[in-house]
């Protein structure tokens, strides 16, 4: 696909997901915040799909917006007593604000002074398939990846316990 | 013609596919379920009813679009398109025949199951925007039922996954071409290793698809009709179109993984190429027949049960058949 279709392509992913943050911050509306929030992860979703990582937006929709964000908005429609709850006050948190600002400025600060030491990497040729990719997720990083689907057990086995279950 | 040009026709195919089948399907509905309640169906309107449906088409155009004062407005007229979209996108993947497909992508089966997970997004917003607990409830258990049987979905079609080496639904089919015996076609529902993997799909693409008897979200006799109940006119039909639309993927869905796709062993290769798509088709449309045979027959569970079966049975069931077919497949070959 020609370069200037990737862009418009790439500005609209853009603004989809930085608007989709800044409004998600901004609605009043908990059940809105949410949705909103699920849009920020299908457009991220998309800017995945736009570098040739299929096999990661995939499991980014999959994960996130088929999963996390429905149990997000379940957990809030199931928590909210009446429908008006779900309007709150805007709060502008400014401790939030500045520790947002320190650590975007800290991230500048670093890229700015220090990208230039690091060896930069080859883009390769052709884009790895979902099957090369799988190969390596089991071969070289297969360790790393146990571990990752420990902890997810852990964190399980620990939910299922803190819930108490009926005792049976 | 550009690659955009092409791309756009693509999805204007789809498109065309989509409202066919809804129109298709109504009527199929409407017939099947009649003759087996030993009734007629409709049978005024056209040559035996035919054109009912398309009379309702422009009934469902011409009414008035109602919008209840207490309603989300933007999010009740967001939900119909965000019910909708999904279900388009789960067309790009599917193999009508070895050269008719929108997309081919070697993660096709993971790429449509997460095109079906998002429908219940669309649900649960049409169910809290209606402002109505009827709504609300419907919504909830459209996306309780999805969470839970989205797990099972996936895998339970792992074996095949694992015995043909790709998730590629093309390449899929290809390994089920040929026969046993020169008699018995090589799909993969005639492999007894696939019996267990092709109940668990059934049941969870029944409870995915909101059939009857899993049809909790809009179950009339309780909840009115769940998330659809302030819809009227074309927003009704938007999301009933796509009911119908994700009813024809999970059997396409079921033709390509267990009754070969496009393919049919007995008859020479060139005349299979040319029909391919009509096959798939009336492979995919004999699917849809059990499926409404199936909600013909069987009463409506309880919500409760199946969220039981889902989670205490069903994904239990399917981690040991992955286990145990692994060790099959490996000692195999």
């Amino acid at each position: 696909m020609s370069s200037t279709v990737n862009g418009v392509v790439f500005l609209a992913l853009a603004f989809a997901t930085i608007g989709g943050a800044v409004m998600m911050l901004s609605t009043r509306n908990v059940v809105h915040a949410a949705f909103w929030l699920l849009e920020v992860m299908l457009a991220t979703a998309g800017v995945y799909m736009l570098l040739s990582a299929e096999f990661l937006a995939l499991v980014q929709v999959l994960v996130y917006a088929g999963s996390v964000a429905v149990l997000i908005l379940f957990t809030i429609m199931l928590t909210l007593r009446r429908r008006e709850d779900a309007i709150r006050e805007f709060e502008p948190g400014w401790g939030a604000g500045i520790l947002a600002l320190l650590f975007g400025g800290a991230l500048l600060f670093a890229v700015e002074r220090f990208s230039a030491q690091l060896p930069a990497g080859v883009m390769p040729e052709v884009v790895p398939d979902v099957a090369a990719f799988g190969e390596k997720l089991f071969t070289t990083w297969a360790v790393p990846f146990e571990i990752a689907s420990l902890v997810l057990l852990v964190a399980l086995v620990g939910a299922v316990w803190w819930s108490g279950g009926d005792g049976k | 013609m550009s690659a955009v040009g092409i791309s756009a026709l693509k999805v204007l195919a789809a498109l065309g596919l989509m409202l066919g089948n809804g129109v298709v399907m109504i009527y199929m509905l409407r017939k099947v379920l009649g003759h087996l309640h030993i009734r007629l169906g409709p049978i005024h309107v056209g040559w035996k009813g035919t054109l009912q449906t398309v009379m309702d088409v422009l009934k469902l155009l011409t009414k008035e679009d109602v919008t209840p004062r207490a309603v989300d407005r933007w999010l009740f007229r967001l939900a119909p398109a965000v019910v909708f979209v999904p279900s388009l996108m789960a067309y790009a993947a599917l193999p009508f025949s070895d050269t008719w497909r929108i997309t081919n992508l070697d993660s096709g089966l993971l790429y449509t199951f997460t095109a079906l997970s998002l429908i219940p997004i669309g649900l649960l917003m049409a169910g809290w925007a209606s402002a109505n607990k009827w709504s609300l409830l419907g919504g909830m258990r459209a996306a309780a039922q999805q969470i839970a049987y989205e797990v099972p979905l996936l895998l339970s079609v792992l074996p095949i996954v694992m015995l043909v080496g790709s998730a590629n639904l093309g390449t899929i089919v290809e390994a089920q071409q040929g026969t046993f015996l020169a008699v018995l076609p090589r799909w993969f529902i005639v492999n007894p290793l696939f019996w267990p993997t092709f109940l668990i799909f059934v049941v969870a693409s029944l409870v995915e698809s909101n059939q009857t008897p899993f049809d909790m979200s809009e179950a009339e006799s309780e909840i009115v009709a769940g998330f659809a109940t302030e819809y009227s006119a074309m927003k009704f039909g938007l999301l009933f179109l796509s009911e119908f639309s994700n009813q024809f993927i999970v059997s396409a869905l079921g033709v390509t993984l267990f009754f070969g796709g496009w393919t049919l062993p007995w008859l020479p290769a060139s005349v299979v190429s040319a029909l391919g798509p009509l096959i798939f088709l009336i492979k995919t449309y004999l699917g849809i027949f059990v499926m409404m045979w199936i909600r013909g027959t069987f009463p409506r569970v309880r919500i409760d049960q199946v969220m039981q079966l889902g989670w205490q049975r069903l994904i239990p069931i399917s981690l040991v058949w992955i286990v145990f077919s692994g060790i099959v497949i490996k000692v195999w070959s």
